[in-house]
């Protein structure tokens, strides 16, 4: 189901990218000891950076291991090659959104926020994610946050000042990959 | 000294005792903070997931507004993630001609023009290279007895270690020091605390913010210079304990809220009404000098 826009040639093109940038990995395992959340992922990132060079991308995109990375670049400070891993991180997640998909409804949620209001307003942009997810545990769940905030005068309503500020930057970008 | 301040969308919204305090804190330093006008959001770490290209292109709009409307002075951002998010900005618009010219192309459509190289300065470097000596001689309520943990957090610091550590940070202990307070000495400053993965893989976020807390046991009160880390840090404590399965507690604040306090502003010019989680010390100090300073 993650995995549509895998035949599509640039799609495919942009994946040998990344696994090419890997080839210098020499599988010692610093960035999974290094990671956090390691112990929340299907499998450690060193094993995704060896799937990734032997093209079983499959494996990699269906499992939820880049999705629980969170961007903490200790992996990429520590990694004795050099390697860009964190960013290897941000292009799959970026490759598997094009896929839609629960996992990066809250990273679209919040760019969907920026483009119409400006800056970011925390209330709508959680109400929006949480609609989108349909779950109603998981809204739930920010229920007691929700009222913490509340309560200390932090939710602010949401401001119009700067909707559509961003328009003329986005219509550009737009217009710019038509004419590619 | 003057900087063009980008204060980000977090400290308009659930963090605005963050700016505020960090507005009143320089200004007493002798800081001149003049405000990006029309800045709009830097994308924090969602937008890179999604669209490489808006994860450059909404931090340099910001960028150019400085530039145009506060030429020559440092960039000037509290926020850990906004802070990240500017320097990779002009870092990429430096090194790569070809995003460069799309970039320049994007802002154009606003009449916005690149100009750089831009300074992006997070405001712990600020305080530790700029205002190193000053901040001892404003402190006339020093915070004796009073043990802090100093937390950095990810993004401020890596990939781009610019003013310490990234994996033994020490830049906030000169302040802590000069304020009279002691360093509460833990392994644990640098140690990422979830971002946003508690919005998308709570359980992840849960246990780092548990083994930060955990490992906090001892210090009056851990001092925070991101949103991210102080909403994490403080907000779920209860849950944290849940999945933890041991109540673990402290206070969070913002490293500018304490440095107010030693600078004799009163707990409420420094909002501690607005920290959830003050307890022992901390609460004793907030309703003392509530008590004992004329309201601001
Ligand atoms: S730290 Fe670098 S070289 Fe070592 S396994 Fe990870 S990616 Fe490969
Ligand atoms: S950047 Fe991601 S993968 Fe790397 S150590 Fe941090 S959480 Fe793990």
């Amino acid at each position: 189901m993650s995995t549509e826009l895998h035949d599509s040639a640039s799609a495919r093109a942009e994946l040998d990218a990344i696994a090419d940038n890997l080839r210098a990995c020499m599988q010692c395992g610093t960035c999974s000891a290094s990671c956090p959340n390691v112990h929340f992922m299907d499998f450690t990132p060193r094993r995704m950076w060896r799937l990734m060079t032997l093209g079983r991308y499959d494996e990699v995109l269906n499992s939820k291991t880049f999705w629980s990375c969170s961007a903490c670049y200790t992996c990429t400070l520590r990694c004795p090659r050099g390697l860009p891993l964190t960013e290897a991180v941000y292009a799959l997640k970026r490759y598997a959104a094009g896929n839609k998909g629960k996992h990066s409804a809250f990273y679209r949620a919040f760019l969907d926020n920026v483009q119409r209001n400006g800056r970011v307003q925390e209330s709508t942009l959680m109400a929006r994610y949480l609609a989108e997810m349909r779950s109603p545990s998981k809204a739930l769940g920010f229920v007691p946050v929700g009222l913490k905030l509340l309560r200390a005068g932090k939710l602010h309503p949401p401001g119009s000042e700067y909707k559509g500020v961003l328009k003329p930057m986005f219509d550009a970008e737009r217009n710019m990959e038509d004419r590619s | 000294m003057k900087y063009a301040y980008y204060p980000g969308c977090s400290l308009r919204e659930s963090a605005r005792e963050y700016d505020d305090t960090t507005r009143i804190v320089l200004e007493a330093l002798g800081a001149e903070l003049v405000e990006i006008p029309g800045w709009t959001c830097c994308g924090a770490a969602a937008v890179e997931a999604v669209d490489r290209t808006m994860a450059v292109a909404l931090p340099a709009r910001n960028l150019a507004l400085a530039g145009t409307h506060i030429p020559e002075a440092d960039v000037l951002a509290p926020c850990s993630a906004c802070y990240l998010n500017l320097l990779k900005a002009a870092r990429r618009i430096d090194d790569d001609h070809e995003l460069h010219r799309h970039i320049a192309g994007l802002l154009q459509a606003e009449g916005l023009e690149l100009a750089g190289p831009y300074r992006v300065r997070h405001l712990l470097d600020v305080l530790n290279n700029d205002f190193a000596d000053s901040v001892t001689e404003h402190v006339t309520t020093p915070l004796e007895g009073l043990r802090i943990a100093p937390y950095y957090g990810c993004q401020i610091l890596r990939p781009y270690a610019v003013f310490d550590d990234p994996e033994w940070p020490r830049s906030m202990e000169p302040v802590i020091t000069a304020m009279g307070a002691e360093i509460h000495d833990w392994a644990m400053g640098a140690h990422c605390c979830g971002a946003s993965l508690m919005v998308t893989d709570k359980e992840a976020a849960l246990s780092s913010v548990f083994s930060i807390l955990e490992a906090a046991e001892g210090a009056d009160v851990i001092a925070t210079v991101c949103p991210l880390c102080q909403m994490n840090l403080e907000m779920y404590q209860d849950e944290a304990s849940r999945l933890g399965g041991r109540r673990v507690h402290a206070s969070v604040l913002y490293l500018p809220q304490l440095m107010g306090l030693a600078f004799g502003f009163s707990g409420q010019r420094m909002q501690l009404g607005k920290n959830v989680a003050l307890s022992g010390t901390m609460a004793n100090m907030a309703a003392g000098s509530n008590r004992a300073a004329a309201p601001a």
